[in-house]
């Protein structure tokens, strides 16, 4: 089978009063990719989402998904979509068992014992498959958001920032199962995040949003390949290696000071260099690592490329 | 749509707020039957004070259709609070809750599933009513008996033939519906607009308090509003307990005084309900679902 | 409790009666004796009938009744089931205690006319003054010995009207309709109580004012002389 397109948005907005949320975005999903949508608070990301979900309906714009316009079809094409929407709330005053009963009826799955604790089983909840809603931890709701939206079988699964207010066992759970859901059962995934390395690992392929935008797209190795890459240092005496970076050849790959840190953006090269430098001059170094930040990669492929631009030549 | 009604019921009969209601309702009209089976006589002497100084009223007075005509007299201001508890509920508790979101991402129509939202919080406020009914009406006809029905309306005193009474409720109750219904259909209209439930219900009980202070004041300013107010019709269950009387001032058994009065009121409160919710139903269809 | 009122007002009627010795207007009196030995004919009845009370702001419905008299002043009136309201102390002022004694003043105050039935009218007065019924005024048939009509003013609880019309029973001088007439006062309810938005119209309002109460008795039978257990009247 080709590699079709499942998801195909063209010229999407919404807008909110003035307040443009999602501004002529544009972007295609391959069957079979886990596809990441990557910005801060409010880029523009859930909005995006919920269009897809006919939860927003869109300001202008064109979705089309498993080949149909959503506008015309959208109960045929919510049959094969499985979703988490930010936090995975269900009703807290009925079971377990209670809740993914009534959604998979509400997915068009007849919910006989056996798929709905099989579905229990897959994430771990079967032992509290008749425990109400209310005793649960989030890790657990999210458990049973997932096999909520997973219930029906879909062909793609979309979760909202599946790692919210999760700890980093739930975080590893979660990258597990997205990696399960696609290199097993060959689903396709559209998952969101604001935090860069959890999309990093798993994403196929990334849209990054700023401001409602698309900002850039493509593989994890395109976006972030890059010559450059952006620094934390840290030293015994930072003011002094501050002085030092100041009056030395490294002045210009300084960048602003953030969380008290000194940030130094590079060629990777240049990084045995740098320290060997700190080290001459009486600067002993306790730290010297990338930084993984959204926001530092906002800079790098931002202002990172005025740098490259402007001094490279 | 009857799957999705099905869903809706079983939602609102998981709830322990929903039991709450009923037992609400017990407990007031218990306290109502209790009162006055232990000290009935004092409330009516005390009722009818001005009238009795003049006549000698002889009879069982405080009989099982006259405690009911007390209960839904005392009880149907403050259902409107039990009812909004959770038709205000409806569409702004799962927005809050979260599910109203996972609840639309599945492939269901949106107009049936919010108009089996409403058609659920219909069926809530109808067991509501009977409840009453059973409890207001057939239990205090067991506990008290039945009689003539003695009622002291503002300028005049309506005794009702025991045999021509039952009928009347039957009427009383199905306008009384009507009523809340209205209710009902404010309150899940006023549920589309919140993300909590706290607010549309504030919001239902006031409209409504305001409302009736309006419409009980007797300020001539406030007379030329009192008609276009739905809570002036919500009282017009009362006219169901008055009839006609012949030249001869003979009692016409079967008959209601203003029948027009009912019909009309009745119609005011139907342009309500549909207003509302057909309002409520309509922009949900579009709604953006932020929550 | 109206009974017990009524039973009030004969004794002290028979009383003050008793203590008039002197009577001058004997034809008056002569009239007055011939009606009650006419009536005590009936040494004991009871009647069944349909009451309807008539007060323009009362609405009830037409409810049954059962009256039970016997010689000298005992009489009771019971309800079969229902509510009725009746003006307080009046109705038991039945035919029979009218003129039951003797010893009153009676003076001739010419004649009137109560339906087509030319009639004498009496005035009795009491002598006396603590007396509950302060005048009454009689309209005697005098053709048939048949009072058509009473008026009674007491002390406390206004002034009665009655009116009887005669048909099966005229012979023992037992009428088939009473009608009892009152001045209904006027009543106001507390307000807040009734929870009604008082929005009846004026017109009606004023229609209910003023307007004089009756209480209609129409009797579908009477048993006369069968002998009445005193136990009815307990």
């Amino acid at each position: 089978m080709m590699m079709q397109d499942i998801v195909k948005v063209d010229n999407l907005s919404k807008q909110f009063g003035h307040l443009t949320a999602v501004d002529d975005l544009s972007f295609s999903v391959k069957s079979g990719d886990v596809y990441g949508f990557l910005g801060q608070n409010g880029a523009g990301k859930s909005t995006s989402i919920r269009m897809l979900l006919t939860l927003i309906t869109p300001t202008s714009g064109h979705i089309e998904l498993f080949g149909y316009d959503l506008n015309t079809h959208r109960k045929e094409i919510l049959q094969q979509i499985g979703a988490v929407i930010e936090k995975p709330d269900v009703y807290k005053y009925l079971s377990a068992y209670q809740n993914l009963k009534l959604f998979a009826k509400l997915s068009g799955v007849k919910p006989t014992h056996t798929l709905l604790m099989d579905q229990l089983e897959m994430v771990g909840l079967a032992n509290r498959a008749n425990d109400t809603v209310k005793t649960f931890s989030q890790g657990m709701k999210q458990r049973l958001g997932i096999a909520i939206a997973l219930v029906h079988n879909p062909q793609l699964i979309i979760l909202d920032e599946p790692t919210n207010g999760l700890d980093p066992q739930g975080i590893a759970d979660i990258r597990n199962l997205i990696l399960i859901l696609s290199k097993e059962q060959k689903k396709t995934v559209i998952v969101s995040s604001h935090l860069l390395n959890e999309i990093e690992q798993i994403a196929s392929r990334i849209l990054i949003f700023d401001k409602g935008k698309k900002l850039v797209e493509g593989t994890a190795q395109e976006l972030f390949n890059t010559a450059q890459t952006i620094l934390q240092l840290d030293t015994t005496n930072n003011t002094q290696a501050l002085e030092f970076l100041l009056q030395s050849k490294w002045a210009n790959n300084l960048q602003p000071m953030r969380d008290g840190q000194l940030i130094i953006q590079l060629d990777k090269s240049d990084i045995p260099l740098l320290n060997k430098d700190l080290v001459a001059n009486n600067i002993e170094v306790l730290l010297l690592q990338p930084r993984h930040s959204l926001e530092d990669y906002f800079l790098q492929i931002t202002a990172g490329k005025q740098h490259v631009g402007t001094f490279k030549n | 749509m009857w799957a999705h009604l099905k869903i809706e019921l079983y939602k609102i009969f998981r709830r322990p707020r929903t039991y709450l209601a009923f037992a609400a309702i017990t407990a007031l009209i218990g306290v109502i039957q209790l009162g006055l089976l232990v000290d009935g006589k004092e409330y009516t002497s005390f009722v009818m004070a001005d009238f009795t100084s003049s006549f000698a009223v002889d009879g069982k007075i405080l009989n099982g259709y006259f405690i009911c005509y007390v209960i839904l007299q005392l009880l149907l201001v403050h259902v409107p609070l039990l009812i909004a508890l959770i038709a205000a509920d409806m569409i702004s508790g799962e927005a809050n809750m979260g599910t109203l979101r996972l609840l639309l991402t599945k492939p269901q129509s949106r107009t049936a599933i919010v108009t089996a939202k409403f058609l659920a919080s219909v069926i809530y406020t109808l067991l509501l009513l009977i409840w009453i009914a059973v409890m207001g009406l057939f239990v205090s006809m067991l506990i008290f008996g039945t009689d003539d029905l003695f009622l002291m309306k503002s300028s005049y005193v309506v005794i009702v033939k025991e045999s021509d009474v039952f009928w009347r409720y039957a009427g009383a109750f199905c306008f009384a519906a009507l009523a809340m219904l209205t209710v009902t259909s404010l309150a899940f209209f006023l549920s589309f607009f919140a993300e909590n439930s706290i607010g549309p219900i504030v919001a239902t009980m006031s409209i409504i308090i305001v409302f009736t202070i309006l419409s009980t004041m007797n300020i001539p300013i406030f007379n030329i509003i009192k008609p276009y107010l739905f809570t002036s019709h919500m009282i017009t269950w009362k006219e169901f307990f008055d009839f006609k009387v012949n030249d001869a001032n003979e009692a016409i058994v079967g008959s209601i005084q203003y029948p027009e009065k009912i019909i009309r009121s009745a119609s005011i409160l139907l342009i309500h309900i549909i207003g509302f919710a057909g309002t409520a139903i309509l922009l949900f269809r579009k709604k953006d679902i932020l929550s | 409790m109206y009974k017990e009122l009524s039973k009030k007002i004969l004794f002290t009627i028979a009383l003050l009666i008793s203590l008039s010795a002197v009577s001058w207007a004997q034809d008056m009196n002569a009239l007055v004796a011939k009606v009650k030995a006419k009536l005590d004919l009936v040494n004991d009845y009871t009647a069944d009938g349909r009451m309807k009370t008539d007060v323009a702001f009362i609405k009830a419905p037409i409810g049954t009744v059962k009256v039970f008299y016997k010689k000298p002043n005992r009489f009771r009136l019971q309800r079969n089931g229902g509510i009725s309201v009746l003006p307080k102390g009046g109705v038991s002022i039945n035919i029979g205690n009218l003129i039951l004694t003797s010893g009153f003043v009676a003076i001739d105050a010419g004649t009137a006319t109560i339906g087509n039935v030319k009639t004498r009218m009496v005035k009795l007065l009491p002598s006396g003054d603590n007396n509950e019924v302060i005048l009454s005024t009689l309209y005697i048939d005098e053709a048939n010995l048949l009072i058509m009509k009473s008026v009674t003013t007491t002390r406390e609880n206004g002034t009665y009207e009655m009116e009887m019309s005669y048909g099966k029973f005229a012979s023992y001088g037992l009428p088939d309709k009473v009608f009892f007439s009152f001045n209904a006062k006027d009543y106001k309810l507390p307000k807040g109580i009734t929870l009604e938005f008082d929005d009846t119209d004026k017109a009606v309002k004023d229609k209910m004012k003023g307007k004089k109460g009756r209480v209609e008795i129409s009797y579908t039978s009477y048993e006369i002389n069968k002998g009445i257990a005193d136990s009815v009247f307990k």
